[in-house]
């Protein structure tokens, strides 16, 4: 280990090791961040939302929207699996299906970053959700 | 680098290790690897969570999902349900004793709600042993800030502007101390980190080091600046294997890193610190007793003046903390003086830790702003007292302190609020009674402590507590009169005006507080003989309600010493001559007819 040098260098060291717990640290706070719920039961793995879960955890962090995802059991819509549910702060939660990563580009730049609405929304009740976690 | 999706942290700590912990992340690493989720999934070992009723714990993020009572065995279902299937092991969840209902996450628990965590900020957030998730978490930047960019006399005012007091138990203003200390001249000065913690049911400091070890380290080296110290020591008891282990780690990768040693990030600094061994004695703490026991020494206190900042180790300058103030410091410089003056009260800035224990419902460690109440701490954090019982005292400051009543419940909790309720801060433990505790025979239990603790060197405490400890026995015997009271108060007046460190001076608080806030209790005892919490043995019998008894012959059995008697379906008996009031009877009888009178 080469030993840190100076207050820049610390604070660059610092900046490189930041991912290592930004998870934790978010998770710690999660008011005013969006929240991001990707199903990830049997039917949702088998239609591809391992790579969908992927996809978002590289793309959002890329382009800085400070974001949470989780996983969560099976939410009930397995004909349009993937599903996902997004939770912009001050909003109510919305579902989409048949999420692949073309909509996933899709929902972090057109939903969450402009609040404009996309097709495939899938009608819900907050409720359900809560109890299939 | 891999991204991770998902971090399971599992609780590192004494206590939860004691019940298998380092087990179960070596299976929750298995099972991660098994089901090919290196990259997904991270397990880490971290510092404590403080919820120790329910360890071993285990925390997995981003969901908070929060598992308490985790065996090695659970590691299979957590990684096939959580980990794969996204749902939570029901199971393991933690159910709320008041409303009987599972919480999901910590973020809905009653425990954590009133907490602010600014000592523990990192117990149960990174890796202790590893010092780049402590870099990631702000770690070394008040050291780094503080050496290129204040003047030792700029860093001290911050310090002193926070408003920091000393959590060792003492309540000195620590920037005031570090003032005192820079102006001393001598040719080689040190810094002492206070790791004893002796009282009896504490585990504040200890859980810090195991949790967070570097953001002691990181203090010292700036408390070593402000000072014009380049040597630091840590004192800790030896049977905290645990944390002396991590702590060595620590200093091993600072060193590796450059943040400690020659020439610490280019600012010409030097600081190095080394740990030294305690036996374990109480009285050890005191920072004079402390520093002849570094020396080699007995661990004997002697007077002060001489101060520590005047003549410590070695005969020179020495400034002595506490492992919980020092781990205030590097959040004051990072989030500001002023924010940290933000919070607590207007004397006492900040937050406290507590080791909460007793007859309470969620016995762990806790970390509340000052100014919090006794009724927030119980019935919020403590989820109220255990088996719906009575509230009865809180013992506040271990040894030294005393016992908070129901009249106290709503008094704003700091420094001088507790002293003048008669108890103190303390380093703090806080020990929770119902009302099935006995005060007389809690505070002969203090003095039993103190009078084990004594170093000897001093009458008034060597002698006096050796009395005063006779005398409280005499009163759970049943034998004192009530004048005995009035010599009780008088002795402990005495040794608490002439002893001549802080373990005679502070020893009858426990004796004076009790006899003040439960005087009908010990009248109790010395005129009617008896003891209304049914503890004192010599004080109760236990008897057969005979309308009750249908003679089942459950208590006759379970009786040690074979002095009940009784046929089958006939009132049963016992003999009082015999009887050694063990209570194994009571226990048995399954139709409440038993009585203890
Ligand atoms: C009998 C006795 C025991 C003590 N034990 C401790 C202890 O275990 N840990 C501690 O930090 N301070 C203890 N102290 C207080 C120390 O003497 C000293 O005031 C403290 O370490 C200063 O640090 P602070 O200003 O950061 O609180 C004890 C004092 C007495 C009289
Ligand atoms: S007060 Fe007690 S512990 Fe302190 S010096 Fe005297 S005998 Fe020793
Ligand atoms: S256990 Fe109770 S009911 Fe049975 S014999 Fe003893 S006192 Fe009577
Ligand atoms: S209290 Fe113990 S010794 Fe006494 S009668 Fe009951 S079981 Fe026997």
């Amino acid at each position: 280990m080469t030993k840190i040098k100076s207050l820049a260098d610390l604070k660059k060291m610092k900046s490189d090791l930041q991912s290592k717990i930004a998870l934790r640290e978010k998770s710690d706070t999660p008011e005013g961040r969006t929240l991001i719920k990707v199903a990830m039961a049997t039917c949702g793995i088998a239609s591809g939302s391992k790579q969908v879960m992927d996809f978002l955890v590289e793309e959002l962090d890329k382009r800085n929207v400070d974001a949470i995802v989780t996983q969560t059991g099976c939410m009930g819509y397995c004909y349009a699996e993937p599903t996902i549910e997004v939770t912009v702060p001050g909003k109510d939660p919305v579902v989409f299906g048949y999420v692949d990563t073309k909509k996933a580009d899709d929902i972090i730049e057109k939903y969450i970053k402009n609040g404009e609405l996309l097709e495939g929304i899938i009608p819900v009740n907050y409720e359900t959700i809560e109890k299939n976690k | 680098m891999a991204k991770y999706k998902m971090h399971m942290l599992v609780c590192g700590g004494t206590g939860c290790r004691a019940s298998a912990s380092d087990m179960l992340y070596e299976n929750l690493k298995k099972e991660v690897q098994d089901n090919n989720l290196e990259d997904d999934v991270q397990v880490v070992t971290t510092g404590c969570f403080g919820f120790c009723e329910k360890g071993p714990i285990v925390k997995v993020i981003p969901d908070n999902t929060f598992y308490v009572s985790v065996e090695p065995d659970d590691a299979k279902d957590i990684v096939a349900e959580h980990a794969i299937k996204g749902r939570s092991v029901k199971r393991l969840l933690y159910t709320d004793p008041a409303k009987k209902e599972q919480i999901p996450d910590s973020k809905h628990m009653g425990f954590y709600k009133k907490q602010i965590r600014i000592a523990l900020r990192n117990c149960g957030l990174i890796d202790p042993e590893n010092i780049e998730e402590y870099l990631a978490a702000d770690g070394y930047e008040a050291l780094g800030k503080v050496l290129a960019e204040m003047k030792p006399e700029e860093a001290i005012q911050e310090v002193i502007d926070s408003g920091l007091r000393g959590r060792g138990g003492g309540g000195f203003p620590t920037g005031i101390k570090w003032q005192i200390a820079s102006k001393v001249d001598g040719a080689q000065k040190y810094v002492v980190c206070n790791a004893d913690e002796g009282d009896p049911g504490a585990f504040m400091d200890r859980s810090i080091l195991e949790g967070d070890p570097h953001s002691v380290l990181e203090s010292m080296a700036i408390n070593g600046y402000c000072i014009g110290a380049t040597k630091g020591l840590i004192y800790i008891r030896a049977e905290y294997p645990l944390a002396i282990k991590r702590l060595k780690i620590a200093i091993k990768q600072a060193r590796e890193f450059g943040l400690l040693g020659k020439d610490i990030l280019g600012s010409g600094f030097d600081f190095d610190v080394e740990i030294r061994y305690g036996a374990g004695a109480f009285v050890c703490g005191e920072e004079t007793a402390l520093i002849h026991s570094m020396e080699g020494d007995r661990g004997e206190p002697t007077f002060k003046p001489p101060f520590p900042a005047q003549s410590g180790y070695l005969g020179m300058p020495t400034n002595v903390n506490n492992v919980e103030s020092y781990a205030n410091i590097p959040v004051i410089f990072n989030k500001g003086a002023k924010w940290f003056a933000s919070i607590g009260t207007e004397k006492s800035k900040g937050t406290k830790v507590f080791a909460l224990a007793g007859k309470i419902n969620n016995v762990g460690l806790i970390e509340v702003p000052m100014g919090i109440t006794l009724r927030e701490v119980i019935y919020e954090i403590g989820g109220g007292i255990k088996d719906g019982k009575k509230f009865k005292a809180v013992q506040t400051g271990g040894p030294s302190g005393g016992c908070l009543t129901e009249k106290h419940l709503d008094t704003p909790i700091d420094f001088d609020n507790l002293i003048a309720a008669g108890s103190m801060m303390g380093s703090g433990g806080m020990i929770v009674m119902d009302e099935d505790d006995c005060m007389v025979s809690v505070a002969k239990f203090y003095l039993d402590f103190t009078v084990e603790e004594s170093c000897g060197k001093c009458s008034p405490c060597r002698v006096g507590n050796k009395r005063l400890y006779e005398q409280l026995e005499l009163i759970t015997q049943g034998k004192a009169k009530k004048e005995d009271l009035d010599k009780l108060r008088n002795l402990s007046n005495v040794i608490r005006d002439t002893s001549l460190c802080g373990l005679g001076q502070t020893s009858p608080n426990p004796v004076l507080s009790t006899m003040d806030n439960f005087h009908e209790e010990y009248l109790a005892h010395v005129t009617d003989k008896q003891c209304p919490s049914g503890v004192c043995k010599d004080l109760i019998r236990y008897e057969v309600i005979a309308e009750n008894c249908v003679g089942c012959t459950a208590c006759a059995r379970n009786c040690p010493v074979n002095c009940i008697s009784g046929e089958r379906k006939q009132v049963h008996e016992i003999d009082q001559a015999l009887c050694i009031k063990c209570g194994a009877c009571l226990e048995k009888c399954k139709f409440n007819a038993i009585a203890v009178i």
